[in-house]
Protein backbone atom coordinates (compact mmCIF):
# COMPACT_ATOMS: atom_id res chain seq x y z
CA UNK A 1 0.00 0.00 0.00
CA UNK A 2 1.08 3.88 -0.86
CA UNK A 3 1.48 5.47 2.30
CA UNK A 4 2.87 8.84 1.04
CA UNK A 5 2.84 9.56 -3.00
CA UNK A 6 4.92 12.68 -4.70
CA UNK A 7 3.39 13.07 -8.42
CA UNK A 8 5.41 15.38 -10.43
CA UNK A 9 5.89 17.81 -7.51
CA UNK A 10 7.28 21.15 -8.16
CA UNK A 11 7.41 23.71 -5.51
CA UNK A 12 8.51 27.87 -5.78
CA UNK A 13 9.19 30.43 -3.30
CA UNK A 14 8.97 33.95 -4.98
CA UNK A 15 9.70 32.58 -8.51
CA UNK A 16 12.80 30.40 -7.37
CA UNK A 17 11.99 26.66 -7.91
CA UNK A 18 12.80 24.36 -4.68
CA UNK A 19 11.81 20.94 -6.18
CA UNK A 20 11.36 20.56 -9.89
CA UNK A 21 8.85 17.34 -10.85
CA UNK A 22 9.76 15.20 -7.98
CA UNK A 23 8.34 11.66 -7.85
CA UNK A 24 8.39 8.42 -5.49
CA UNK A 25 6.49 6.56 -3.26
CA UNK A 26 6.64 5.07 -0.08
CA UNK A 27 4.95 1.97 0.79
CA UNK A 28 3.68 1.40 4.37
CA UNK A 29 6.40 0.23 6.29
CA UNK A 30 9.10 1.18 4.76
CA UNK A 31 11.53 3.96 5.66
CA UNK A 32 12.90 6.06 2.92
CA UNK A 33 15.94 8.73 3.73
CA UNK A 34 15.58 11.67 1.49
CA UNK A 35 19.26 12.52 1.16
CA UNK A 36 20.82 15.50 -0.23
CA UNK A 37 22.75 18.54 0.45
CA UNK A 38 21.77 21.90 2.13
CA UNK A 39 19.14 23.28 -0.43
CA UNK A 40 18.75 20.27 -2.07
CA UNK A 41 14.67 20.70 -1.29
CA UNK A 42 14.21 17.66 1.05
CA UNK A 43 13.24 19.92 4.40
CA UNK A 44 10.57 21.36 1.85
CA UNK A 45 9.56 18.23 0.42
CA UNK A 46 8.81 16.47 4.07
CA UNK A 47 7.11 19.88 4.61
CA UNK A 48 4.35 19.06 1.97
CA UNK A 49 3.79 15.36 3.54
CA UNK A 50 1.91 17.48 6.12
CA UNK A 51 0.63 20.60 4.70
CA UNK A 52 3.47 22.80 5.93
CA UNK A 53 3.39 23.71 3.00
CA UNK A 54 1.42 23.06 -0.70
CA UNK A 55 2.86 22.24 -3.83
CA UNK A 56 2.63 24.59 -6.43
CA UNK A 57 2.53 22.02 -9.33
CA UNK A 58 1.87 18.08 -8.82
CA UNK A 59 0.42 16.50 -6.10
CA UNK A 60 1.34 15.01 -3.09
CA UNK A 61 -1.01 11.84 -1.52
CA UNK A 62 -0.99 10.58 2.06
CA UNK A 63 -2.96 7.47 2.17
CA UNK A 64 -4.19 8.08 -1.32
CA UNK A 65 -5.49 12.02 -0.52
CA UNK A 66 -4.33 14.39 -1.96
CA UNK A 67 -3.03 16.99 0.76
CA UNK A 68 -4.53 19.72 -1.15
CA UNK A 69 -8.22 17.74 -0.52
CA UNK A 70 -7.51 17.53 3.20
CA UNK A 71 -8.08 18.84 5.56
CA UNK A 72 -4.82 20.22 7.29
CA UNK A 73 -5.36 20.07 11.33
CA UNK A 74 -6.54 16.22 11.08
CA UNK A 75 -3.74 15.18 8.42
CA UNK A 76 -1.10 16.68 10.40
CA UNK A 77 -2.60 15.41 13.84
CA UNK A 78 -2.45 11.76 11.80
CA UNK A 79 1.52 12.15 11.15
CA UNK A 80 3.96 12.19 13.97
CA UNK A 81 7.01 14.94 12.94
CA UNK A 82 10.54 15.12 14.63
CA UNK A 83 12.98 18.02 14.52
CA UNK A 84 16.14 18.79 15.46
CA UNK A 85 16.53 19.39 19.18
CA UNK A 86 13.28 17.78 19.08
CA UNK A 87 11.12 21.50 19.20
CA UNK A 88 9.24 20.47 22.45
CA UNK A 89 7.47 23.02 24.38
CA UNK A 90 10.04 24.15 26.73
CA UNK A 91 7.34 25.29 29.44
CA UNK A 92 5.87 21.79 29.34
CA UNK A 93 7.17 18.70 31.30
CA UNK A 94 8.54 15.80 29.54
CA UNK A 95 4.44 13.98 30.15
CA UNK A 96 2.90 16.99 28.78
CA UNK A 97 4.55 16.95 25.82
CA UNK A 98 4.70 13.06 24.90
CA UNK A 99 0.88 13.73 26.19
CA UNK A 100 0.31 16.05 23.23
CA UNK A 101 -0.83 14.03 20.13
CA UNK A 102 -3.32 12.15 22.48
CA UNK A 103 -4.89 15.02 24.22
CA UNK A 104 -5.44 17.01 20.26
CA UNK A 105 -7.16 13.66 19.33
CA UNK A 106 -9.62 13.83 22.06
CA UNK A 107 -7.82 11.11 24.27
CA UNK A 108 -9.55 10.60 27.52
CA UNK A 109 -6.56 11.96 30.70
CA UNK A 110 -6.51 8.29 31.61
CA UNK A 111 -5.67 6.49 28.34
CA UNK A 112 -3.39 9.86 27.86
CA UNK A 113 -1.37 9.03 30.78
CA UNK A 114 -1.02 5.62 29.76
CA UNK A 115 -0.05 6.66 26.33
CA UNK A 116 2.73 8.28 27.76
CA UNK A 117 3.64 5.93 30.51
CA UNK A 118 3.98 2.86 27.92
CA UNK A 119 6.18 5.69 25.34
CA UNK A 120 8.46 6.69 28.40
CA UNK A 121 9.43 2.79 28.71
CA UNK A 122 10.03 2.97 24.86
CA UNK A 123 12.61 5.33 25.11
CA UNK A 124 14.06 3.76 28.41
CA UNK A 125 12.76 7.14 30.06
CA UNK A 126 10.55 5.39 32.75
CA UNK A 127 12.23 5.07 35.79
CA UNK A 128 13.46 8.42 37.76
CA UNK A 129 11.59 11.77 37.54
CA UNK A 130 11.73 12.62 34.38
CA UNK A 131 8.17 12.29 33.45
CA UNK A 132 7.89 15.95 35.50
CA UNK A 133 11.10 17.38 34.05
CA UNK A 134 11.10 20.23 31.75
CA UNK A 135 13.05 19.66 28.64
CA UNK A 136 16.02 22.02 29.68
CA UNK A 137 16.58 19.53 32.50
CA UNK A 138 17.62 16.70 29.56
CA UNK A 139 20.64 16.18 27.69
CA UNK A 140 20.47 16.61 24.11
CA UNK A 141 19.60 13.42 23.31
CA UNK A 142 17.34 12.20 25.91
CA UNK A 143 15.39 15.55 24.74
CA UNK A 144 15.63 14.16 20.88
CA UNK A 145 13.67 10.54 22.27
CA UNK A 146 10.96 12.71 23.94
CA UNK A 147 10.36 14.40 20.68
CA UNK A 148 10.35 11.05 19.05
CA UNK A 149 7.88 10.01 21.76
CA UNK A 150 5.85 12.92 21.62
CA UNK A 151 5.74 12.17 17.87
CA UNK A 152 4.59 8.53 18.51
CA UNK A 153 1.99 9.84 20.79
CA UNK A 154 -1.20 9.52 19.05
CA UNK A 155 0.05 5.90 17.50
CA UNK A 156 0.51 7.70 13.88
CA UNK A 157 1.16 5.24 11.12
CA UNK A 158 3.41 7.63 9.56
CA UNK A 159 6.26 9.67 10.94
CA UNK A 160 8.49 12.35 9.19
CA UNK A 161 11.89 13.05 10.49
CA UNK A 162 13.47 16.68 9.18
CA UNK A 163 17.59 15.79 10.56
CA UNK A 164 16.08 14.43 14.60
CA UNK A 165 19.86 13.32 14.81
CA UNK A 166 22.02 16.06 13.05
CA UNK A 167 23.04 17.96 16.48
CA UNK A 168 23.99 15.34 18.70
CA UNK A 169 27.46 13.61 19.28
CA UNK A 170 28.18 10.74 17.18
CA UNK A 171 28.05 8.29 20.08
CA UNK A 172 24.37 9.48 20.89
CA UNK A 173 23.11 9.66 17.34
CA UNK A 174 24.54 5.90 16.95
CA UNK A 175 22.80 4.73 20.15
CA UNK A 176 19.68 7.32 18.64
CA UNK A 177 20.01 5.22 15.45
CA UNK A 178 19.83 1.88 16.59
CA UNK A 179 17.07 2.38 19.15
CA UNK A 180 15.54 3.70 15.62
CA UNK A 181 16.05 0.88 14.28
CA UNK A 182 15.00 -1.34 16.81
CA UNK A 183 11.63 0.53 17.32
CA UNK A 184 10.93 0.12 13.44
CA UNK A 185 11.07 -2.81 13.81
CA UNK A 186 8.56 -3.95 16.45
CA UNK A 187 5.93 -0.86 15.85
CA UNK A 188 6.30 -1.10 11.96
CA UNK A 189 5.61 2.86 11.19
CA UNK A 190 6.30 4.15 7.64
CA UNK A 191 8.75 7.21 7.59
CA UNK A 192 10.27 9.74 5.20
CA UNK A 193 13.75 10.52 7.21
CA UNK A 194 15.65 13.87 5.86
CA UNK A 195 18.95 13.96 6.42
CA UNK A 196 22.67 15.23 4.88
CA UNK A 197 24.76 12.25 6.25
CA UNK A 198 24.65 9.60 3.94
CA UNK A 199 25.71 7.01 6.79
CA UNK A 200 22.84 7.43 8.39
CA UNK A 201 20.69 6.92 4.73
CA UNK A 202 22.56 3.68 4.53
CA UNK A 203 21.77 2.51 8.18
CA UNK A 204 18.55 4.12 8.44
CA UNK A 205 16.86 3.92 5.42
CA UNK A 206 15.13 0.46 3.39
CA UNK A 207 15.17 2.82 0.58
CA UNK A 208 17.23 6.36 -0.58
CA UNK A 209 16.06 9.04 -2.47
CA UNK A 210 18.68 11.55 -3.49
CA UNK A 211 17.85 15.01 -4.03
CA UNK A 212 19.79 17.42 -6.21
CA UNK A 213 18.97 20.85 -6.43
CA UNK A 214 15.08 20.20 -6.35
CA UNK A 215 15.65 16.83 -8.65
CA UNK A 216 15.66 13.54 -8.19
CA UNK A 217 18.67 12.41 -9.21
CA UNK A 218 18.27 8.57 -7.72
CA UNK A 219 15.96 6.67 -5.96
CA UNK A 220 16.41 2.89 -4.81
CA UNK A 221 16.89 0.05 -1.92
CA UNK A 222 19.23 1.56 0.38
CA UNK A 223 21.54 -1.66 -0.49
CA UNK A 224 21.94 -0.38 -3.96
CA UNK A 225 23.03 2.71 -3.39
CA UNK A 226 26.42 1.91 -2.42
CA UNK A 227 26.48 0.86 -6.38
CA UNK A 228 24.99 3.98 -7.38
CA UNK A 229 27.69 5.45 -10.71
CA UNK A 230 25.88 8.97 -11.18
CA UNK A 231 28.44 11.68 -9.80
CA UNK A 232 26.11 12.91 -7.38
CA UNK A 233 26.06 10.17 -5.47
CA UNK A 234 29.72 9.41 -5.55
CA UNK A 235 30.04 12.56 -4.15
CA UNK A 236 28.02 11.16 -1.18
CA UNK A 237 29.78 7.96 -1.16
CA UNK A 238 33.19 10.02 -0.95
CA UNK A 239 32.14 11.03 2.49
CA UNK A 240 31.92 7.37 3.64
CA UNK A 241 35.98 7.46 5.43
CA UNK A 242 35.33 3.88 6.80
CA UNK A 243 36.20 0.69 4.73
CA UNK A 244 33.96 -1.20 6.30
CA UNK A 245 30.32 -1.46 5.82
CA UNK A 246 28.09 -0.10 8.87
CA UNK A 247 25.92 -2.50 10.65
CA UNK A 248 27.93 -5.38 8.10
CA UNK A 249 27.92 -8.28 10.85
CA UNK A 250 24.09 -8.25 10.97
CA UNK A 251 23.80 -9.36 6.93
CA UNK A 252 25.64 -12.69 6.56
CA UNK B 1 1.81 69.49 56.70
CA UNK B 2 -0.63 68.56 59.54
CA UNK B 3 -4.02 69.84 57.38
CA UNK B 4 -2.76 68.38 54.31
CA UNK B 5 -2.09 64.89 55.79
CA UNK B 6 -5.73 63.70 55.00
CA UNK B 7 -5.69 65.35 51.75
CA UNK B 8 -2.80 63.55 50.92
CA UNK B 9 -4.55 60.42 51.60
CA UNK B 10 -6.81 60.47 49.59
CA UNK B 11 -5.61 61.90 46.64
CA UNK B 12 -2.73 59.05 46.55
CA UNK B 13 -5.66 56.77 46.57
CA UNK B 14 -7.29 58.60 43.60
CA UNK B 15 -3.85 58.42 41.80
CA UNK B 16 -3.86 54.68 42.21
CA UNK B 17 -7.22 54.80 41.22
CA UNK B 18 -5.97 56.48 37.85
CA UNK B 19 -3.54 54.55 37.43
CA UNK B 20 -5.15 50.99 37.70
CA UNK B 21 -8.05 52.19 35.80
CA UNK B 22 -5.62 53.64 33.19
CA UNK B 23 -3.32 50.41 33.18
CA UNK B 24 -6.52 47.68 32.98
CA UNK B 25 -7.97 49.36 30.06
CA UNK B 26 -4.44 49.38 27.76
CA UNK B 27 -3.70 45.76 28.66
CA UNK B 28 -7.48 45.23 27.62
CA UNK B 29 -6.90 46.63 24.32
CA UNK B 30 -2.82 46.40 24.07
CA UNK B 31 -2.93 42.49 25.25
CA UNK B 32 -5.43 41.12 22.25
CA UNK B 33 -3.67 43.95 19.30
CA UNK B 34 -0.38 42.69 20.38
CA UNK B 35 -1.23 38.97 20.19
CA UNK B 36 -3.35 39.36 16.97
CA UNK B 37 -0.74 41.67 15.29
CA UNK B 38 2.59 39.69 16.12
CA UNK B 39 2.17 37.05 13.52
CA UNK B 40 1.56 39.60 10.86
CA UNK B 41 4.34 41.69 10.20
CA UNK B 42 2.74 44.97 8.00
CA UNK B 43 -0.08 45.33 10.77
CA UNK B 44 2.75 45.01 13.09
CA UNK B 45 4.24 48.13 12.80
CA UNK B 46 1.38 49.61 12.09
CA UNK B 47 0.31 49.01 15.51
CA UNK B 48 3.99 49.87 16.76
CA UNK B 49 4.54 53.06 15.24
CA UNK B 50 0.77 55.00 15.86
CA UNK B 51 1.58 53.45 19.35
CA UNK B 52 5.34 55.07 19.46
CA UNK B 53 3.51 58.66 17.77
CA UNK B 54 1.59 58.79 20.79
CA UNK B 55 5.00 58.60 23.40
CA UNK B 56 6.60 61.02 21.13
CA UNK B 57 3.98 63.68 22.15
CA UNK B 58 5.36 65.41 25.45
CA UNK B 59 2.27 64.55 28.29
CA UNK B 60 1.78 67.82 29.07
CA UNK B 61 0.98 68.87 25.43
CA UNK B 62 -1.22 65.50 25.06
CA UNK B 63 -3.40 66.73 28.00
CA UNK B 64 -3.48 70.12 26.33
CA UNK B 65 -4.53 68.66 22.83
CA UNK B 66 -6.89 66.74 24.26
CA UNK B 67 -8.99 68.98 26.15
CA UNK B 68 -10.42 71.25 23.44
CA UNK B 69 -11.12 67.27 21.06
CA UNK B 70 -14.77 66.98 20.70
CA UNK B 71 -16.53 63.75 22.80
CA UNK B 72 -13.35 62.48 24.28
CA UNK B 73 -11.78 66.04 25.68
CA UNK B 74 -13.12 68.41 28.03
CA UNK B 75 -11.58 68.86 31.63
CA UNK B 76 -11.97 65.59 34.16
CA UNK B 77 -11.51 62.72 34.59
CA UNK B 78 -12.71 60.82 31.61
CA UNK B 79 -10.08 63.19 29.59
CA UNK B 80 -7.05 62.39 31.76
CA UNK B 81 -7.83 58.87 31.39
CA UNK B 82 -7.98 58.99 27.96
CA UNK B 83 -4.20 60.36 27.75
CA UNK B 84 -3.08 58.11 30.06
CA UNK B 85 -4.37 54.87 28.48
CA UNK B 86 -2.53 56.27 25.44
CA UNK B 87 0.45 56.27 27.05
CA UNK B 88 0.63 53.16 28.70
CA UNK B 89 0.07 51.08 25.54
CA UNK B 90 3.02 51.20 23.86
CA UNK B 91 4.83 49.38 26.46
CA UNK B 92 2.15 46.72 26.59
CA UNK B 93 1.86 46.60 22.69
CA UNK B 94 5.38 46.40 22.30
CA UNK B 95 5.87 43.64 24.96
CA UNK B 96 3.35 41.71 23.72
CA UNK B 97 4.38 41.68 19.94
CA UNK B 98 8.25 40.90 21.31
CA UNK B 99 7.28 38.31 23.99
CA UNK B 100 5.54 36.44 21.05
CA UNK B 101 7.91 37.11 18.16
CA UNK B 102 10.53 35.94 19.99
CA UNK B 103 8.87 32.24 20.56
CA UNK B 104 11.50 29.64 19.20
CA UNK B 105 10.56 29.07 14.98
CA UNK B 106 11.24 25.59 15.88
CA UNK B 107 8.76 25.11 18.78
CA UNK B 108 5.78 27.30 16.75
CA UNK B 109 6.82 24.89 14.06
CA UNK B 110 6.11 21.64 15.33
CA UNK B 111 3.30 23.00 17.14
CA UNK B 112 1.76 23.43 13.85
CA UNK B 113 3.28 20.31 12.19
CA UNK B 114 1.26 18.58 15.31
CA UNK B 115 -1.93 19.78 14.25
CA UNK B 116 -2.76 22.80 16.59
CA UNK B 117 -5.10 25.19 15.37
CA UNK B 118 -4.21 28.97 15.44
CA UNK B 119 -5.64 29.56 18.65
CA UNK B 120 -4.43 26.60 20.88
CA UNK B 121 -0.75 27.87 19.49
CA UNK B 122 -1.55 31.16 20.69
CA UNK B 123 -3.23 30.55 23.90
CA UNK B 124 -0.94 27.06 24.95
CA UNK B 125 2.49 28.03 23.39
CA UNK B 126 2.61 32.08 22.60
CA UNK B 127 1.08 33.31 25.68
CA UNK B 128 2.47 30.96 28.27
CA UNK B 129 6.17 31.45 26.59
CA UNK B 130 5.59 35.42 26.47
CA UNK B 131 4.32 36.01 29.57
CA UNK B 132 7.65 37.21 31.27
CA UNK B 133 7.68 39.99 28.47
CA UNK B 134 4.33 40.83 28.58
CA UNK B 135 4.31 41.36 32.46
CA UNK B 136 7.63 43.20 32.08
CA UNK B 137 5.91 45.64 29.67
CA UNK B 138 2.48 46.01 31.74
CA UNK B 139 5.15 46.43 34.52
CA UNK B 140 6.85 49.69 32.72
CA UNK B 141 3.72 50.83 31.74
CA UNK B 142 2.63 50.93 35.58
CA UNK B 143 5.38 52.67 36.84
CA UNK B 144 5.21 55.48 33.57
CA UNK B 145 1.46 56.04 34.18
CA UNK B 146 2.20 56.65 37.79
CA UNK B 147 4.45 59.43 37.32
CA UNK B 148 2.70 60.75 33.82
CA UNK B 149 -0.75 60.70 36.27
CA UNK B 150 0.84 63.88 37.95
CA UNK B 151 0.32 65.73 35.06
CA UNK B 152 -3.05 65.02 34.85
CA UNK B 153 -4.14 67.03 37.37
CA UNK B 154 -3.20 69.58 34.93
CA UNK B 155 -6.90 68.97 33.51
CA UNK B 156 -8.59 68.36 36.45
CA UNK B 157 -7.59 64.68 36.46
CA UNK B 158 -7.73 64.36 40.32
CA UNK B 159 -4.48 62.70 42.01
CA UNK B 160 -1.20 63.79 43.57
CA UNK B 161 -0.31 65.96 40.78
CA UNK B 162 -3.30 68.48 42.92
CA UNK B 163 -0.47 68.77 45.34
CA UNK B 164 2.72 69.24 42.97
CA UNK B 165 0.77 71.93 41.34
CA UNK B 166 -0.94 73.51 43.77
CA UNK B 167 2.95 73.59 45.77
CA UNK B 168 4.62 75.31 42.31
CA UNK B 169 2.09 77.71 42.15
CA UNK B 170 2.58 78.75 46.04
CA UNK B 171 6.10 78.18 45.89
CA UNK B 172 6.02 75.65 49.03
CA UNK B 173 8.51 72.66 48.55
CA UNK B 174 6.49 71.14 51.19
CA UNK B 175 3.27 70.69 49.23
CA UNK B 176 5.34 69.42 46.29
CA UNK B 177 7.20 66.88 48.60
CA UNK B 178 3.85 65.82 49.76
CA UNK B 179 2.58 64.85 46.09
CA UNK B 180 6.30 64.19 44.96
CA UNK B 181 7.06 61.02 47.96
CA UNK B 182 3.48 59.32 47.53
CA UNK B 183 3.98 59.53 43.95
CA UNK B 184 7.03 57.69 43.86
CA UNK B 185 6.37 55.11 46.86
CA UNK B 186 3.85 54.35 44.67
CA UNK B 187 6.16 53.65 41.90
CA UNK B 188 8.18 51.81 43.74
CA UNK B 189 5.54 49.59 45.15
CA UNK B 190 4.25 48.40 41.74
CA UNK B 191 7.61 47.83 40.59
CA UNK B 192 8.39 45.93 43.58
CA UNK B 193 4.98 43.45 43.41
CA UNK B 194 5.35 43.46 39.77
CA UNK B 195 9.11 42.57 39.41
CA UNK B 196 8.48 39.48 42.28
CA UNK B 197 5.46 37.62 40.01
CA UNK B 198 7.64 38.63 36.88
CA UNK B 199 10.20 36.19 38.52
CA UNK B 200 7.54 33.86 39.62
CA UNK B 201 6.84 33.17 35.49
CA UNK B 202 10.14 31.95 35.31
CA UNK B 203 9.88 29.21 32.30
Amino acid sequence: MKAIEFRDVHYEIAGRPILRGVSFTVEAGETLVLLGRSGSGKTTALRLVNALAYPTRGEVLVNGRATADSDPIALRRGIGYVIQEGGLFPHWTVAANIGLAPRLNGWTAQKTSARVDELLTTIGMDGGDYASRRPRQLSGGQRQLVGVARALGADPPILLFDEPFGALDPITRLELQNWFLSMRERLKKTALFVTHDVSEALLLGTRIALLDEGELAWEGPAADFRRARLPQAQAFLACLRTPEEPGASSHA
Amino acid sequence: MQAATPEFVTLTLEHAWLVAVAVSIAIAIGLPAGMLTARHAHVRRVALGSASVFQTIPSLALFGFLVPAPFIGGIGKRTALIALVLYALLPIVRNTVVGIASVEPTVRESAVAMGMTDRQILLQVEAPLAARTILAGIRIATVATIGTATIAAAIGGGGLGVLIFRGISMADSGQILAGAIPAAALALMADGVLSWIEGKLSV
